[in-house]
């Protein structure tokens, strides 16, 4: 648990006139629909924990109204919650004033939103030094520092644009260019490539995972979407209805939902693409058998199969060691339990 | 039956009373004070005479330049420009050149007092609601009071003369600029705002680097009402003793003099429209994030 980088602990919020007044009745196990008949109070999150490890994506998914964006809202208090604990670095974010918390706004955490959140009076350059700005950082290093940013999202030539001349891929690059600019260790992105579409978006994702290679940052990620959410996510964690459902790897939630809500979730998705070849492995494998790496998905797996005697290949493991997948074992894993 | 047909007033022993004793309160405050007040505004006065001075002893070709160079400044438009530097040529021909200077002067530094209070005024009234829902009662007040009714008190207290002329300027112009600075900044997208806020903002960086520039445009719609009303005051201010274009407009309706009071009036209508197409102009190239582009 040491190594989590932001703990969410027992968060609780809930929206309407007296929320510290139906706290009560919530922890007692008041359901949503009932507290809103009832008392006509809205429960956002319901006993949330969660511990997000450094230098991971973590991604939480949900669909709309699952309270995801009000989820990530609490970790840097855009939102107060009506009960529980936030950790950033063992600090309670919760207990800080207001100048601390700016603080922690602008050296911890950095933003990406869904509707990007630019300031449409700002040429690029300037929306990029933004946060450097709000931290006091010298105009001349400004400038250096948001021309980096900005070559590494692929923008350069466009630092004297304005916003609003730019498509919705290129506004969220600024996005991101911003939120990477102030050198935060925490990157919390609500839902920051939703609004593109599916390519331009699939190209985000790969300059996330690409910076991410080398930067190394605690990113938390809001999604609706499970592809993205099994191609961006260390860990992923799924909320239903303001409660967490499931924490867990991609495979964790591919292989074992926790109930049939996830299992629907996860029917139609390309299974070959997240399993991974140490999830099926167990005992030893011929001598014979071509090794692979243990983290090769199936799909990647599959030719290697092909080629192999007796159609079994062995899997370097974790811990050591070389275990066996048989290619029974893989079809099996790629057709689900349907 | 009479209680129905006539209204159950107060006894007009009772108002009258009630009336004097106003008055005389009024009058008690403005004996004991009024010297006070002038002197607070003694150094606005001062300010104003000297301004007024200025306009008047600087050579005319100079105020030409001067105009022109103002205009172009504020609207990059050839068209503008000529405009008012042929509509002040024009002045100048027809012999109202020094009350138009008095005129110029004491809408300048109305403007410019509003400028300075109302700005202010609409910040406070747009952090809070509790604000807002104080103020703008006042507003609607002074928009809506009959100016001669503001008058009575200004005079009483500060006399005849260019200061009580200023102020009442300043009441029946000041509310729209308070007003739209309100509103552009209650109307600044939310989503910037929880960007900036997410960043570290502190209130003070929110209002100077976010809200107060994306509220520009309607700040500046502000300040061209501002400028407008100042103008329409410009014949009721010359009635306590502000000269300018007034005087003579004023002069030619207690006279039946029209020609008299069209030339005057059709000069505070040039200078009305010269400071409203350069100040619009001005505040659409301030923004030139919104030209063009994909939006």
């Amino acid at each position: 648990m040491s190594d989590a980088k932001v703990q969410i602990k027992n968060l609780y919020k809930i929206f309407g006139r007296h929320p510290a007044r139906v706290l009560p009745l919530v922890k007692k196990g008041l359901s949503k629909p009932d507290l809103l008949d009832q008392h006509n109070h809205v429960l956002g999150l319901q006993d949330v924990s969660l511990d997000i490890p450094e230098k991971k994506i973590q991604v939480v998914m949900g669909l709309s109204g699952s309270g995801k964006s009000t989820l990530i809202r609490h970790i840097n208090r855009l939102i107060e919650p009506t009960d529980g604990q936030i950790l950033i670095d063992g600090q309670d974010v919760l207990g800080m004033n207001d100048a601390d918390l700016r603080e922690v706004r602008r050296r911890k955490t950095s933003m990406v939103f869904q509707k990007f959140g630019l300031l449409p009076h700002r040429k690029v350059k300037e929306n990029v030094g933004y946060g450097l700005e709000i931290q006091g950082v010298a105009d001349g290093e400004i400038a250096t520092r948001a021309q980096h940013w900005i070559d590494r999202v692929g923008l350069t030539g466009y630092e004297d644009h304005y916003p609003g001349q730019l498509s919705g891929g290129m506004q969220q690059r600024v996005g991101l260019a911003r939120a990477l600019a102030t050198d935060s260790e925490i990157l919390l992105m609500d839902e920051a490539f939703s609004a593109l579409d599916p390519l331009i978006r699939y190209d985000m994702q790969s300059i996330l995972l690409e910076l991410q290679e080398e930067l190394h940052k605690t990113i938390i990620f809001i999604t609706h979407d499970l592809d993205e959410a099994l191609r961006l996510g260390d860990n992923i964690a799924i909320l239903r209805d303001g409660a967490m459902v499931q924490k867990g790897t991609a495979q964790d939630i591919v292989l074992k939902p926790a109930d049939d809500y996830i299992a629907d979730f996860t029917k139609d998705i390309n299974r070959g693409r997240v399993i991974r070849l140490d999830a099926l492995a167990a005992g030893t494998a011929p001598s014979d058998a071509p090794v692979l790496e243990g983290k090769a998905v199936l799909e990647d797996a599959l030719p290697a199969f092909v080629q192999a005697p007796a159609q079994v290949i062995g899997v370097k493991m974790p811990g050591g060691g070389v275990g066996q997948v048989t290619l029974a074992q893989v079809v099996e894993a790629l057709r689900g339990d349907h | 039956m009479e209680f129905l047909t006539e209204f159950p007033a107060l006894g007009r022993k009772t108002l009258s009373g009630l009336k004097r004793g106003v008055d005389e309160a009024f009058k008690g405050f403005s004996r004991t004070y009024g010297e006070a007040l002038e002197n607070f505004f003694d150094p606005l006065l001062q300010f104003l005479i000297w301004f007024e001075k200025l306009l008047l002893a600087t050579p005319w070709p100079i105020i030409l330049l001067v105009i022109g160079g103002l205009s172009w400044a504020g609207s990059r438009s050839w068209k503008i420009t000529t405009g008012a530097v042929v509509a002040f040529i024009v002045i100048g021909i027809f012999d109202m050149w020094e009350d138009t200077m008095a005129t110029l002067a004491i809408i300048s530094v109305a403007t410019f007092l509003c400028i300075a209070v109302g700005i202010p005024i609409g910040i406070l009234m747009a952090r809070s609601n509790r604000m807002q829902s104080l103020i703008t009662p006042v507003l609607d007040v002074m928009q809506t009071i009959p100016s001669f009714v503001y008058l009575i008190p200004v005079v009483m207290l500060l006399g005849i003369g260019k200061v009580p002329g200023l102020l009442a300027v300043c009441i029946y112009a000041i509310p729209p600029i308070v007003r739209l600075t309100n509103l552009g900044i209650r109307l600044v997208d939310a989503d910037v705002l929880e960007a900036a806020d997410a960043f570290g903002a502190s209130p003070r960086q929110k209002l100077m680097g976010v809200q107060v520039p994306l509220a520009l445009p309607n700040i500046f719609a502000g300040i061209n009402q501002t400028i407008m009303m100042a103008l329409s005051m410009v014949v009721i201010a010359s009635m306590i003793g502000v000269k300018g274009l007034g005087v003579p407009v004023l002069r030619a309706i207690s006279n039946q003099y029209l020609a008299l009071g069209l030339m005057n009036g059709l000069a505070i209508v040039a200078l009305a429209i010269i400071f409203d197409r350069v100040s619009q102009s001005y505040g659409k190239r301030l923004q030139a994030h919104r030209h063009g582009g994909h939006r």
